[in-house]
């Protein structure tokens, strides 16, 4: 049977999730997984509601739709949470990731989220601001997604590949940085 | 087997590397809204002298065409881009260059014609161009956009053909979306479409000939017409070889007709483009559950693949065509018009119904797949009478 893992992405444009998106799916593909990276296109107005999706398969994806019923949902701003059912369709074992500084088990509770749902937090834009220097909090809530869904994308090759894609653009130190910011989301995370 | 590259890209990219892989002499484009990155792409390509092209920015598409009838004509290989609108205002020029018989290769991103403005997937565009004598492949994915433009390459330069040939992929879910993707070597590819040797080129002074003059009344426009008929008709063998070929380089399938679990299928969906992998997915959910469900994908729509259409169909219980494009106040969409009229040979009678889905990117949701494989089921079993056109999903 397929091992099929679907990952819907909520962000305001302008975030960076539909980059995020793209560098996970990469990451699958270098350990020779198949993957999909869509955003959903519409109007782009910079902090507009986005949605973004990533599928990951150990065999050829045939489907081409958005995803409904994702095992991951990764939110990248908590100020959606009043404006978008982010868990809508969420399957019943799904982990639910989401940028704030409110706790998890808050958040499971205002989501009225199930107890198989897991929900994990991370001051993703705070661990941005310090590490990066600016509010971009696509890298280190990735960081948050390989603690809470372990085994989809491991975390090496991932920082690997974020250090070939920035070393296009810039130096060492913002690669370092942008390491630090995984790093620390990935041990900062909290879950409910 | 050639050696690849497995790369996570999107399919604008890896038709415009399609694109340079084939060495065109001229690429003539036009910005409209919606065009794609594909020329974008293609344009840095000429920028830093990967290819040696004569870039030509026109000032529409009606233009970029015209431009690269002329280039053809001339004798130069001719590849564009274009989508939607930019198709539509290519109308009457796309009727010139199959007319003149010139190999031009245009990839359409497959985008919805306004109004009410629209910018997403479907294949109203395409259709809208079905009768201008054009060759037309489409692709389900971003592989097969690659691998179809290339293969389209050496069948419209081929001799017994000589016709435009359009190269179809879906907008947006194929276009823009990261898939992954083997990609040949440059040597390879060039290798295999070869160098373009024109045939009755302008610039060949020593055999001067006169392209697209008048054929008025009592004139050879009607044999004319009869040639690029038997052109078409001829391309079929041609696209099936050449297909092959690329096959055997490759290692990924060619047919003019794909079939997916069809040997026992009581009902099965035919379909084209992107979604075709939809109803794979959920035909082989259903298979698990007992129903014989099964999918026909139809990846060269002209010249239209009727006796492998009605081959691989005509076992079936009940059959679904699956339209992504109207043809306004006909009895169904274009794919169900075709389908149907390969069918009517037939010693049985197989029900036929059709679905109009996905126009201007509407989701094509899996249920949707189930609610047709279910329509089917009923048909098949007697419960149900084949109904008229459905508008699937429609609100």
């Amino acid at each position: 049977m397929q091992q099929l893992t679907e990952i819907r992405w909520h962000a305001r444009a302008g975030q960076g999730a539909v980059t995020a998106a793209k560098v996970v799916a990469e990451t699958a593909l270098s350990a020779d997984q198949y993957m999909q990276a869509m955003p959903e296109y519409g109007p782009e107005r910079m902090g507009a509601p986005i949605k973004a999706f990533t599928r990951i398969s150990d065999q050829p994806i045939d489907i081409h739709c958005n995803i409904e019923n994702p095992n991951v949902v990764i939110v990248l701003d908590d100020t959606l949470l009043d404006v978008v059912d982010v868990a809508e369709g969420i399957t019943s074992d799904g982990v639910l990731i989401l940028n704030t500084c409110t706790p998890a088990a808050v958040v499971k509770k205002a989501l009225g989220l199930p107890d198989s749902v897991k929900v994990a937090c991370v001051d993703a834009s705070g661990i941005a601001l310090d590490t990066i220097k600016r509010d971009i909090p696509n890298t280190p809530i990735v960081g948050a997604f390989m603690k809470a869904a372990p085994g989809i994308i491991d975390l090496e090759t991932f920082k690997g590949l974020l250090a070939k894609n920035l070393g296009k653009k810039f130096g060492q130190e913002m690669i370092d940085a942008n390491h630090a910011a995984v790093d620390r989301a990935y041990e900062e995370v909290t879950v409910a | 087997m050639a050696e690849q590259k497995t790369v996570a890209t999107t399919g604008n990219l890896v038709v415009a590397e399609a694109f340079r892989q084939c060495k065109p002499d001229v690429v003539a484009a036009y910005p409209i809204t919606p065009q794609t990155t594909i020329v974008e792409e293609f344009a840095k390509f000429v920028a830093q002298g990967r290819v040696h092209a004569e870039y030509v920015t026109v000032e529409s598409e009606h233009s970029a065409m015209s431009a690269s009838i002329g280039a053809s004509a001339a004798g130069a290989r001719v590849m564009t881009a274009t989508a939607s609108q930019g198709l539509a205002l290519m109308w009457e020029e796309l009727h010139i260059a199959s007319g003149m018989r010139l190999p031009i290769v245009m990839a359409n991103a497959n985008r919805a014609l306004s109004a009410p403005i629209n910018i997403h997937c479907d294949h109203g565009d395409a259709m809208g161009a079905r009768d201008a004598g054009w060759v037309m492949l489409f692709a389900e994915t971003a592989q097969e956009a690659y691998d179809n433009t290339i293969i389209s390459v050496r069948v419209a330069e081929d001799p017994e053909v000589l016709l435009p040939t359009m190269t179809c992929l879906d907008g947006f879910i194929t276009t823009h979306s990261i898939d992954r993707i083997d990609l040949l070597d440059d040597e390879t590819v060039t290798g295999f479409v070869g160098e373009y040797e024109p045939v009755n080129a302008l610039l060949d002074t020593d055999n001067p000939v006169t392209h697209g003059s008048f054929a008025g009344l009592g004139g050879p426009y009607f044999e004319f017409k009869k040639s690029q008929r038997n052109a078409i008709d001829r391309s079929k063998t041609v696209i099936e070889r050449v297909g092959a070929e690329f096959s055997e380089i490759s290692g990924r399938p060619f047919g003019l007709v794909e079939t997916a679990m069809m040997d026992d299928a009581d009902v099965a969906i035919v379909i084209i483009g992107s979604s075709a992998g939809n109803a794979r997915h959920v035909a082989r959910e259903l298979r698990a559950e007992g129903m014989k469900a099964g999918v026909v994908k139809v990846r060269c729509f002209r010249p239209f693949p009727a006796a492998e259409v009605a081959a691989a169909i005509k076992g079936c219980k009940a059959v679904a065509v699956l339209d992504r494009s109207e043809s306004f106040g006909a009895e169904g969409g274009p794919l169900y018009l075709e389908v149907r009229s390969a069918l009517y040979d037939l010693e049985t009678r197989v029900p036929v119904v059709n679905y109009i889905y996905g126009l201007g990117g509407a989701d094509v949701r899996l249920e949707l797949m189930h609610q047709v494989y279910n329509d089917l089921s009923d048909i098949a079993s007697g419960s149900a009478l084949p109904g008229k056109m459905v508008y699937l999903g429609a609100r």
